[in-house]
């Protein structure tokens, strides 16, 4: 049955796009810990750690998410996981956005000078404080526009969820364009939901980018 | 674990998987050339003095990279034969990558265009060279030089993203998964193996990239 | 008993031989001047000396902790042995003051308002009292060196290393580091410093080491080594710094 766009449609679209900043911040969270992970792997001394790493980074981001989406949603139930699109899409969004945010959190910290670590060592500070109090505090600063900047790509991402079903803004802008037959302003709208959230982002990461007292 | 692993049931599939990779690289690479055209110009609008043309790039690259591929898919082979423009799947998956693709390389090329000094342009102009010839041999390359590793992690990327075509029903290696699937039931290792097909692929363009480096780039720079 | 002892110390990066067998000592109160080609050996014999760098083979004793012991106190060692760098490397993320108070509260334990008290004395000391509140980016090359002197000396190490302090600074900034320099020689600051500086080296330093190609080339009394110097290569250097 087709109907007209209405303001209906825009309500169902936001209410859609509180599951698209969900499955983001749950994918940021699990993502950021997994990445900790990765990151740690990449850096220690211990080579077949740092193989494993490189392997595990190369695999994401030389794949495409979407076939990282279809391999989890289809994967999952061979080990007796519930299928449902809902953990696939938080699982392989998580994964996927570890292998990101490890590498932007290693170029961080190891772009602190190795000075920095000297000046530390110069004035007697154990390893652990002059890591926590003269590398991290820099190394944040730094990380903190790119990875704000890949959560903005991750927001984008989640719309490829809708593609093994799952239900976001993308899914649901599908859906209305079929049943009221107004593509154009059903995912008009969507666009803009997404520009809004996502400019609010890139907007945030450029002020971030100016903070003063950075590493120079 | 009582799944029984057959990746040999694709193997009579391999005709298709072929086909999809050589429909791939042939999107990524038309893509690719007209995203760097568009590119140029964004960045040449972006950078320049005119008011009019910096406001429509800047608008153009904001809207582009603040809104999902998926959705700017959906608009152009859904919404746009709404206005009367209507394109095919596959032209549609062009149209709509390219356009996506050129913010992303604009951005890339101004930052590159604006890392040139303008001492630089000066001995240019200073050797006699007329503006577009300073353009095209001292600033060009010296910029395109400065973002190449950029320029090129955003074509892989690109690559990578043609898979989401798969979805408007354009023909490429994604879509071959699907019809592998329907044909043989095995999800799992259909889309497997598809998936690390790209990998192939990744890695292969990486590798060219780095060749065209060392010959446009290293080489020449050494020899000059 | 010397402050320093080094003995027979051989040093490579790769195959490449950096020191090849220094043995010197220091005594309490002494500044001694390093001079020297670039390439000589300078910095590393420095940075072995407060345990940045790892020598292959010799002996190091500094203020009674052997550096080259496999499991030295290094981080004990560094608080004696404090050392200020070519690049300044003060803390950019942190204001002066928490430059100078960061050691002081998480090494020594002191109280803050403690350590504040110190940083206040310290930037005092180096002239820049009214800098306390300011960071690293919005001081000029030589105040960020005299900060880097403050936060050193607020450690009260019994020796200091200085490489090439004024190397990074613009001309007309260079007096005021050694100024500062000059300030602590005089408290009496078991000193080693390697410089360009020769003029500084011939006044203010009790004694000089002549560095050439890894080894001490020369080791005397700073104004008659300088004014006198026995071998063919000091000579040639000096006539080369001095133009
Ligand atoms: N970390 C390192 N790895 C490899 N080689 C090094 C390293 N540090 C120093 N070297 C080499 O050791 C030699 C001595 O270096 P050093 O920095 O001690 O010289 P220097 O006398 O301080 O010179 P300058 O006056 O230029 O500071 C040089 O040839 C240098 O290239
Ligand atoms: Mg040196």
């Amino acid at each position: 049955m087709i109907r007209e766009f209405g303001p209906n449609d825009i309500v169902y679209l936001l209410e859609a796009a509180r599951w698209t900043v969900a499955l983001a911040l749950i994918a940021a969270v699990g993502g950021g810990i997994l990445g900790v992970i990765v990151a740690v792997l990449r850096i220690v001394p211990f080579k077949p750690a740092n193989w494993l790493a490189i392997g595990f980074i190369n695999l994401i981001q030389g794949t495409p998410l979407l076939g990282q989406l279809f391999v989890f949603f289809f994967g999952l139930p061979l080990f007796h996981v519930v299928v449902d699109p809902w953990v696939a899409a938080a699982l392989s969004l998580s994964i996927y956005a570890s292998a990101f945010l490890g590498e932007i959190w290693r170029g961080s910290l190891q772009s602190v000078s190795p000075r920095q670590w000297e000046a530390g060592a110069s004035l007697g500070l154990p390893y652990h404080q002059r890591l926590l109090h003269v590398i991290l505090p820099q190394a944040i600063r730094i990380a903190v526009p790119p990875t704000v900047g890949f959560l903005v790509q991750l927001v984008k991402d989640t719309s490829l969820t809708a593609l093994i079903g799952f239900v976001e803004l993308t899914r649901e802008s599908q859906i209305l364009s079929n049943s009221t037959y107004a593509p154009l302003q059903v995912y008009g709208v969507a666009a803009l939901i997404y520009f809004v959230i996502c400019f609010a982002l890139t907007r945030l990461s450029q002020r971030l980018e100016r903070t003063p007292h950075a590493a120079r | 674990m009582s799944y029984n692993f057959r990746f040999s049931a694709l193997l009579p599939y391999t005709d298709e998987i072929v086909r999809g990779v050589v429909l791939t690289l042939q999107l990524s690479v038309i893509t690719m050339s007209i995203g760097l055209v568009i590119g140029l110009f964004v960045a040449l609008a972006r950078t320049g003095s005119i008011p009019v043309l910096r406001g429509a790039a800047t608008t153009y690259v904001e809207a582009i990279r603040n809104t999902p591929l998926l959705v700017q898919l959906l608009i152009v082979f859904f919404g746009l034969p709404h206005l009367g423009i209507r394109f095919d799947a596959n032209t549609a998956a062009v149209v709509a990558l390219s356009i996506n693709l050129g913010a992303y390389c604009g951005e890339i090329l101004r930052a590159g265009l604006q890392s040139i000094r303008t001492s630089q342009v000066e001995a240019g102009r200073s050797l006699g060279l007329t503006a577009g010839q300073t353009f095209r041999h001292v600033v060009l390359f010296q910029a395109v030089k400065a973002v190449y590793p950029a320029l090129t992690s955003q074509f892989v990327l690109l690559l990578l993203a043609t898979s989401v075509v798969s979805a408007i029903g354009a023909t490429e290696l994604f879509s071959e998964a699907s019809f592998i699937d329907s044909r043989t039931y095995r999800s799992f290792e259909t889309y497997s193996l598809i998936t690390a097909a790209y990998l192939v692929l990744t890695l292969t363009f990486r590798a060219l990239f780095a060749v065209v480096w060392q010959l446009v780039f290293v080489r020449r720079s050494r020899s000059r | 008993m010397p402050l320093v002892e080094v003995s027979d110390i051989h040093k490579s990066f790769g195959v490449v031989e950096v020191l090849k067998g220094i043995s010197l000592t220091v005594d309490k109160g002494e500044i001694v001047a390093v001079i020297g080609r670039s390439g000589s050996g300078k910095s590393t014999m420095l940075r072995c000396l407060n345990g940045l760098e790892k020598v292959q083979a010799g002996r190091i004793v500094v203020a009674g902790t052997e550096v080259t012991s496999p499991d030295a106190d290094l981080n004990r060692l560094r608080q004696q042995a404090g050392m200020v760098f070519q690049s300044y490397n003060l803390f950019p993320h942190l204001s002066v003051e928490r430059n100078i108070t960061l050691a002081l509260t998480l090494v020594r334990k002191m109280k803050l308002p403690a350590a504040r008290e110190i940083a206040k004395e310290m930037v005092a000391r180096v002239g820049l009292a009214d800098k306390l509140g300011a960071y690293p980016d919005e001081l000029s090359g030589g105040q960020q060196q005299r900060v880097a002197i403050a936060r050193s000396l607020a450690m009260q190490p019994t020796l200091m290393l200085f490489d090439e302090i004024t190397s990074a600074l613009d001309p007309e900034l260079v007096g005021e580091v050694l100024r500062v320099l000059e300030g602590v020689a005089k408290d009496g600051m078991t000193m080693m410093l390697v410089t360009h500086e020769m003029n500084f080296a011939k006044n203010v330093a009790d004694r000089v080491i002549f560095m050439h190609e890894g080894r001490i080339h020369e080791d005397g009394p700073a104004r008659q080594t300088l004014v006198e110097p026995r071998t063919a290569e000091l000579r040639s250097f000096l006539s080369a710094v001095l133009h």
